[in-house]
């Protein structure tokens, strides 16, 4: 699977981020495990610490098996004066999780974010590909329940 | 072709999708065929209106009436009174005479002037809007001299925050002698509060395009790749659109117009760090390495891009370049004031009437922008100060509301311009829980490579968060601003070279809520 992604680009070391993306969006738990990170290096003729460097340095990446559903809650100066921190309070306790983790069920892993760009709807968050506005309390935890009713 | 008696132009942004606009298209073209009217109704998908409504925003021809917040509730009503009889309603529109009515300004409009009117994936209407004049001009009747001497006269600065002239930059590049030059347009906006380059993109990507290829053309640059951050997914879809459009058109490619030249364009996509937006951290990200800024010099315009010259341009910047070339640059410098020309497409963020976007001459007050643009302040709400720039930018307080919004008058007080974002605060907001925030902000996104930065972020977010709890003093206070003093002048890159200016002005004009909070 990790291979066959590989193969879609020119083995240049420009396309790793994107490769990156790839394997992570593919990826049931949204995640690059070590043994991807072992067959980009050797389809690239990178060293594998050196993946492991981008991995750790963009946010969007991660090492570790995530859930399902990725909530990214932006806490930028213009969504946190909007009240992003109390977003993220009700967030914590409708998933029952603290940010970076997952919820028991593999659904939710609940993380923050820098700007998303969306700020004149300030409070923000993105769930997978989508973006959620102008969000309330109320509106969080409605948005959550219809994704876990939906799968 | 089929001719319309009307037609509904349907704001496609992350905005509207994030308030279900498929659905609501959807369930308004059965309402149509439900009266017969599929075909005398049209509708259009767009970019960004003319103007920042909330929810789905609608904006009807040939009346030109502008709808916002529209539900799928609304489209009984919508339908039967405005499409049946003629009657808009009044309920749902935006109200464009009232006090509190933001200005649409059409007629002053350069980037944007598109935007909201065209289909932006359909190259055709850009061309039937003018789109891609400029671009045959410059690569059939100019030398690449002549079009650089153009963007130089011009006055065009640099739009993602340090104002630096285009034309000279690309005058850097464009005499070296390279088997391979590059353009590399920095679309990695990450700026907190800052979406004007998502909304150019989203509503017009030709004319990004547009003016790539005339930046190309002018340095010799054969190869353009556009960094975008890899949140932007309607922008990265657009643009692929755009790019697969020009291509078929034979507008990018081999030998386009028979000229000789070639040129092709790529989108790389970023994966979520702020510091990508220098453009040394920017070039190694697009490598396929940690974004971690090189020395300078050599600039990119000399070794940039695997090594080879590179014009590294923001989206608005190059997105100004068509009509410089198209209308002149003598047409370009009556907007804005003789030393910052053009215009400038701000955000406009939080307690105010209507937050969204605005493009303005350059030169244009704050309180101008918020007053007639933004409509004032929300109702009940009073102006305490505006953070211009986003996290790398200035508080500014009520006394400097009239000061002229441009590179050179903003630096006699010590600010910038940066990104062109507003975030208004109102007068129960903190000033120190907004600088806490801001402060947080750039211990997430130092990157680490340099120690004054590294350690810096950490020891500011430290002292204002103890500052934030009650717990500080006034020397922790002075201590904040000596460190980022310390940071400005020893950082390796703009982002340790940053927080001084949100900490410096905010400690300057709101001294009295840190001698408040520490006095406890």
């Amino acid at each position: 699977m990790t291979l066959e992604i590989c193969r879609k680009y020119a083995p240049n070391k420009d396309n790793l981020i994107q490769i990156l993306h790839e394997i992570q969006d593919t990826h049931p738990q949204h995640y690059i495990s070590a043994a991807a990170v072992d067959i980009v290096a050797e389809y690239l003729h990178v060293p594998a610490n050196h993946i492991y460097g981008v991995l750790t340095f963009y946010t969007m990446y991660s090492t570790t098996p995530r859930g399902r559903n990725i909530i990214r809650l932006c806490e930028s100066p213009p969504c946190y004066i909007k009240g992003s921190d109390n977003i993220l309070r009700r967030l914590k306790t409708v998933l029952g999780v603290g940010t970076g983790e997952t919820t028991k069920d593999g659904a939710f892993t609940l993380e923050l974010c820098a700007c998303l760009g969306v700020c004149g709807n300030a409070p923000v968050m993105m769930i997978n590909d989508d973006v959620y506005g102008d969000l309330t309390e109320e509106k969080v935890e409605e948005i959550v329940n219809k994704i876990r009713g939906a799968k | 072709m089929k001719y319309y008696r009307s037609h509904v132009l349907v704001s496609i942004n992350e905005t509207s999708l994030a308030s279900g606009v498929q659905a609501f298209i959807a369930a308004l073209r059965s309402e149509l065929a439900k009266h017969n009217l599929s075909e005398e109704i049209n509708i259009l998908e767009t970019g960004p209106l003319g103007f920042f409504g909330r929810g789905i925003s609608l904006t009807v021809y040939p009346e030109n009436v502008n709808y916002e917040s529209v539900k799928i509730e609304d489209i009984p009503e919508l339908v039967d009174e405005h499409f049946l009889k003629g009657r808009p309603v009044s309920r749902i529109m935006l109200d464009t005479t009232g006090k509190y009515s933001p200005k649409l300004n059409y007629e002053n409009r350069i980037v944007l002037r598109n935007s909201g009117i065209i289909d932006p994936e359909n190259i055709d209407e850009y061309i039937g809007a003018g789109g891609y004049e400029a671009w045959e001009k410059a690569l059939t009747q100019m030398q690449p001299t002549e079009i650089i001497a153009e963007v130089k006269k011009s006055g065009l600065r640099g739009r993602g925050g340090a104002g630096f002239p285009a034309g000279v930059k690309w005058g850097f590049t464009a005499p070296i002698e390279a088997p391979q030059k590059y353009v590399v347009v920095n679309a990695d906006e990450g700026e907190p509060g800052t979406f004007k380059d998502r909304l150019i993109m989203e509503g017009d990507p030709h004319q990004l395009l547009e003016g790539i290829m005339i930046c190309a053309r002018a340095v010799g640059a054969t190869k353009a790749y556009i960094y975008i951050r890899g949140e932007y997914k309607l922008c990265i879809s657009r643009l692929e659109k755009a790019i697969n459009q020009a291509r078929e058109y034979g507008i990018l490619g081999t030998n386009i117009f028979e000229s000789g030249f070639d040129l092709d364009i790529f989108i790389k996509i970023g994966a979520g760090a702020y510091v990508c937006g220098e453009e040394t951290a920017l070039i190694e990200s697009l490598e396929g390495n940690r974004g971690n800024p090189r020395w300078k010099p050599p600039f990119p315009g000399v070794k940039g891009l695997w090594q080879a010259p590179s014009v590294v341009n923001n989206v608005e910047t190059l997105a100004n370049v068509p009509f410089i070339i198209a209308k002149g640059a003598d047409e370009f410098i009556k907007h804005g004031t003789p030393e910052c020309t053009g215009t400038k497409v701000y955000t406009i963020l939080g307690d105010v009437a209507h937050p969204g976007l605005c493009e303005v001459d350059m030169g244009t007050t704050l309180r101008t922008i918020i007053n007639e643009y933004a409509g004032g302040m929300k109702k009940g709400f009073r102006f305490k100060a505006a953070l211009v720039g986003g996290a790398a930018g200035v508080i500014l307080p009520d006394r400097l509301l009239d000061v002229k919004m441009d590179f050179v008058s903003l630096n006699q007080y010590a600010a910038v311009l940066g990104s062109g974002a507003i975030l208004v605060m109102n007068e129960h907001q903190s000033i120190v829980d907004m600088l806490w925030s801001i402060l947080r902000f750039f211990r997430h996104e130092s990157c680490g490579k340099c120690a004054p930065c590294r350690n810096g972020t950490q020891h500011l977010y430290k002292l204002i968060s103890k500052i934030r709890k009650g717990e500080g003093t006034m020397e922790d206070v002075e201590l904040m601003q000596t460190i980022a003093e310390t940071m400005f002048h020893t950082s390796f890159c703009a982002l340790g070279q940053s927080p001084i200016m949100a900490i410096r002005s905010a400690i300057e004009n709101f001294r009295d809520e840190f001698i408040e909070i520490t006095k406890k």
